[in-house]
C-alpha cells in the first residue's frame, strides 16, 4: 500500500536519515524506533505529505503522494504530538469538525459513542487534563474508516486503561485490513509486525 | 469541498464567539488610533475634515494587521492547522474559508464602526459616509487576503507581528490610496466611482491570486 | 556535454564558485572605466541646464541608480521563481546575494533624489510619485532581507523569502501606478523630479554609461556575495 523509497531527511544542517526504504501492506503494524532527535516525527510528517524529503519519494498504491495530494490525504489519519483540538470547543464539537474536515462526516451518535468509549467528558477542552485531551484526539480513530494511520507518540499521557483501549482499536483496524505506522518511547504492550530503526539509517 | 469551507467558517466564527475579548480589542484599537489623531494635530474641524478619510483608512489598516497575526497562529500552535493541510479540501479552499472568516470577524465590524468615527471627524455630507463604508467594504477583504500571505510567511516566527507589518504594509499601499482616495473624491464633489471600481478590481485579483500564494506560504512554513 | 547538462552542471554551488569569481573580476574591471566615462560625460561634457544650472547633474547618478534598483528586484524575483520551480539551492543564494545591492541602489536613488530636490524645489522630500515608489521598493527589499534573517531553518528561509519576492514583484506595477495616480490627484501639475523635457543626446549617453557601469558593478558585487554565501553554507 504505502512504499517509501530512498528517503532522506535534512533538518537545518543535520542529516537525520538517508537511503531509507520500506513498504507497508494491509494489516501491518509498523513501529518506527530511534533515539530522541533521530527523525521519527520528521519521517511520519514526510509519510503523510506535510513535509517533503530532501531525496527519495513516498508512493501510495504505486503513485507518488505529491501527485495525489487530497486523494492521499483522504486515505489517512495523522495524529501528531499536539492533540489538534481547540481549547474553546468541547470534544464533541472538535470531533465533529475534524471528521467533516477530513471529508467523512460522522453522525452525532457515532461521535458520542466514540467519546463515551474512551471516557472523555463533555467539557471545553481547556478544562481537560493532558491524558483526556489525548483521548479526545484518539477518538477520531474510532469513527474513521481511513485505511492508513500515522500515529506519533499516541500513548503519551495515556493511563493503562487508555493504552488498552487504543491497542484494542489498533488491533481491530489491522484485522480489517488497515495499516498503522506509529512511534513510541514506551513499552506499549502491542506487538508490531516490524520495526524500522532510524538510528541505523543515519 | 464547500462543506469543508462552510465547516471552517462556522468553526472560526464559533471560536471568535467564545473568545470575544480578542475580537473586541482589535476593534477597540481601531477606535483608539482614530481618536489619537485629533489629539495630535488639533481639533479644528477644517483640519480634521480633509484628513478624516486617510486617518480612518490607516486606522483600519493597522487594526486589520493586528488581527492578522491570529489568523493562523492559534491553529498552528495546537496542531489543527496540520489537520487542515491534510484535509479533504484543497488548501486553497481552506485558505479562502479562513480569510472569509477573518474578514467577517475583523473586517466587517470596521465597516460598521467607521461611519461613527467619521462623525467624530465631522466628515461632511451624508453621501460621504456611504462612500466610506463602501470603500471599506471593498477594501477590507483585500487587506485580509493580502495580509494572509504575510501571516502565513511569518508563521511561528519570533519577530512575529512587527515583521508581519513590515512585509504587508507596502503591499497595502494601493488599497489605502484607492480607498481613502474614493472618499476624498466624493468630498470634493467628484464621482468616487473610478476609485471604487479599482478597489473592486483589486478585490477580484486578490481573490484570484492570494489563495495560491497563501497555500504555498503555508506549505513552506509547515515543511 | 549538451547545453542543458552544462547549465545544470553550473547550478551546483561547488562548480559555480570559481566561475563566479572569474566573472566578478571581469565585471569589476569593466565597471571602473565605464563609470569614469559616464562621470566625465555627465560632469564635464553635458551642457548646463537652462533652468536648474549645475545641480541637475545629479541625475547621472539618480536615474541609473533608480533603474538598477528596479532591474535588480526583477532579477531577484526571477531567481526566486527559478529556485521555487526547480528547487536549486544556488538560485536562492543568487536572490539573497542580489538583495543588498538592490537595496543599496534604492537608497542611493532616494538620497540623490532628496539632494536634487532641495535646491530645485526647496524641500528635501516632496512626495513625488517616483520617489515614493522607490521608498516602497526599499521597504520591499528590507522586508525580504528581514524575513530571511528571522527564519532559522535556511531552507524555509530561502523559500519563504523567495515567495515574498515574487508576490512583491507582482505588486510593484500595481503599487507604482497607484502611487502615480495618488500623486497626480494631490499635486496637480507639479513637475516630476525625473522628467527631463528634452534630453540632449549627451545627457542620455552619460546616463547610459553610468547605468552600464552600475550594472557591471551589481553583477560583480552579487557574485562576490554569492561566493561568501556558498562558503558559509557548504
Amino acid at each position: 500500500m504505502l512504499e517509501a523509497a530512498e528517503l532522506e531527511c535534512e533538518r537545518g544542517t543535520r542529516r537525520l536519515f538517508r537511503a531509507l526504504s520500506f513498504a507497508v501492506t494491509a494489516g501491518e503494524l509498523l513501529r518506527v524506533a530511534g533515539a530522541n532527535g533521530s527523525g521519527k516525527t520528521s519521517l511520519l510528517r514526510i509519510l503523510c505529505g506535510l513535509a517533503s524529503p530532501s531525496a527519495g519519494v513516498v508512493r501510495w498504491k504505486g503513485q507518488p503522494i505529491g501527485a495525489l495530494r487530497e486523494e492521499y490525504a483522504r486515505e489517512l489519519v495523522y495524529i501528531g504530538h499536539a492533540p489538534a483540538v481547540k481549547d474553546e470547543l468541547t470534544p464533541g464539537e472538535n470531533l465533529a469538525i475534524t471528521c467533516r474536515l477530513a471529508g467523512r462526516p460522522a453522525s452525532g451518535e457515532a461521535l458520542r459513542s466514540a467519546l463515551e468509549r474512551l471516557r472523555v467528558p463533555e467539557l471545553p477542552v481547556r478544562k481537560l487534563s493532558q491524558g483526556q485531551r489525548r483521548r479526545a484526539a484518539l477518538a477520531r480513530l474510532l469513527v474513521s474508516d481511513a485505511p492508513l494511520w500515522l500515529l506519533d507518540e499516541p500513548y503519551s499521557a495515556l493511563d493503562t486503561e487508555g493504552v488498552a483501549a487504543l491497542n484494542q482499536r489498533i488491533g481491530e483496524h489491522t484485522v480489517t485490513g488497515g495499516a498503522v505506522i506509529y512511534t513510541t518511547h514506551q513499552e506499549a504492550g502491542i506487538r508490531s509486525s516490524r520495526v524500522v530503526d532510524l538510528s541505523a539509517c543515519a | 469541498m464547500l462543506a469543508v469551507a462552510r465547516c471552517i467558517v462556522h468553526r472560526d466564527l464559533l471560536l471568535a464567539l467564545r473568545r470575544r475579548s480578542d475580537v473586541a480589542t482589535a476593534l477597540l484599537f481601531f477606535v483608539i488610533v482614530a481618536s489619537l489623531f485629533p489629539l495630535g494635530v488639533g481639533a479644528e474641524p477644517h483640519l480634521l475634515r480633509p484628513i478624516a478619510p486617510g486617518v480612518i483608512w490607516v486606522a483600519a489598516l493597522l487594526s486589520s494587521m493586528l488581527s492578522l497575526a491570529r489568523l493562523f497562529a492559534a491553529d498552528h500552535a495546537d496542531g489543527t492547522l496540520e489537520q487542515m493541510l491534510l484535509g479533504a479540501a484543497p488548501l486553497g479552499v481552506v485558505v479562502v474559508a479562513k480569510g472569509l472568516a477573518h474578514w467577517l470577524i475583523a473586517g466587517l465590524p470596521l465597516v460598521a464602526i467607521a461611519p461613527l468615527i467619521g462623525l467624530q471627524y465631522d466628515l461632511g455630507g451624508p453621501g460621504l459616509y456611504g462612500v466610506l463604508a463602501l470603500s471599506l467594504l471593498l477594501g477590507t477583504p483585500v487587506l485580509s487576503l493580502i495580509g494572509a500571505i504575510g501571516a502565513a510567511l511569518t508563521l511561528g516566527l519570533r519577530g512575529g507581528g512587527v515583521l508581519l507589518a513590515l512585509l504587508v504594509l507596502p503591499l497595502y499601499v494601493p488599497v489605502l490610496i484607492f480607498g481613502a482616495g474614493s472618499v476624498e473624491m466624493a468630498a470634493s464633489g467628484l464621482s468616487p466611482a473610478g476609485h471604487l471600481l479599482l478597489l473592486g478590481a483589486l478585490l477580484v485579483a486578490a481573490i484570484a491570486f492570494s489563495p495560491w500564494a497563501v497555500a504555498a506560504a503555508l506549505r513552506i512554513a509547515m515543511d | 556535454m549538451n547545453t542543458t547538462a552544462r547549465w545544470f552542471w553550473f547550478s551546483s554551488p561547488q562548480t559555480f564558485f570559481p566561475l563566479a569569481g572569474t566573472i566578478a573580476r571581469w565585471c569589476a574591471l569593466g565597471a571602473v572605466p565605464l563609470a569614469a566615462a559616464g562621470l566625465y560625460v555627465g560632469l564635464l561634457v553635458a551642457p548646463t541646464d537652462a533652468q536648474q544650472g549645475e545641480v541637475y547633474r545629479i541625475i547621472f547618478i539618480h536615474v541609473p541608480a533608480a533603474w538598477m534598483s528596479m532591474l535588480i528586484y526583477l532579477v531577484m524575483a526571477g531567481w526566486a521563481a527559478v529556485g521555487l520551480a526547480f528547487n536549486t539551492r544556488l538560485s536562492f543564494m543568487m536572490a539573497q546575494a542580489l538583495a543588498p545591492t538592490g537595496a543599496l541602489f534604492t537608497f542611493i536613488a532616494l538620497w540623490t533624489g532628496a539632494l536634487w530636490g532641495r535646491p530645485t524645489w526647496g524641500a528635501y522630500w516632496v512626495w513625488d510619485a517616483r520617489l515614493t515608489s522607490e521608498l516602497i521598493l526599499l521597504f520591499l527589499y528590507l522586508g525580504f532581507m528581514a524575513l530571511h534573517a528571522s527564519i532559522d531553518d535556511v531552507r524555509r528561509a530561502d523559500r519563504a523569502s523567495a515567495l515574498l519576492a515574487i508576490v512583491g514583484a507582482v505588486n510593484v506595477p500595481i503599487i507604482y501606478y497607484s502611487v502615480k495616480w495618488w500623486n497626480t490627484l494631490h499635486q496637480g501639475a507639479s513637475v516630476s523630479l525625473t522628467k527631463a523635457p528634452s534630453m540632449a543626446t549627451t545627457m542620455l549617453t552619460g546616463m547610459l554609461l553610468m547605468a552600464l557601469a552600475f550594472w557591471l558593478y551589481s553583477i560583480a558585487a552579487a557574485l562576490v556575495r554569492v561566493r561568501c554565501i556558498i562558503r558559509e553554507r557548504e
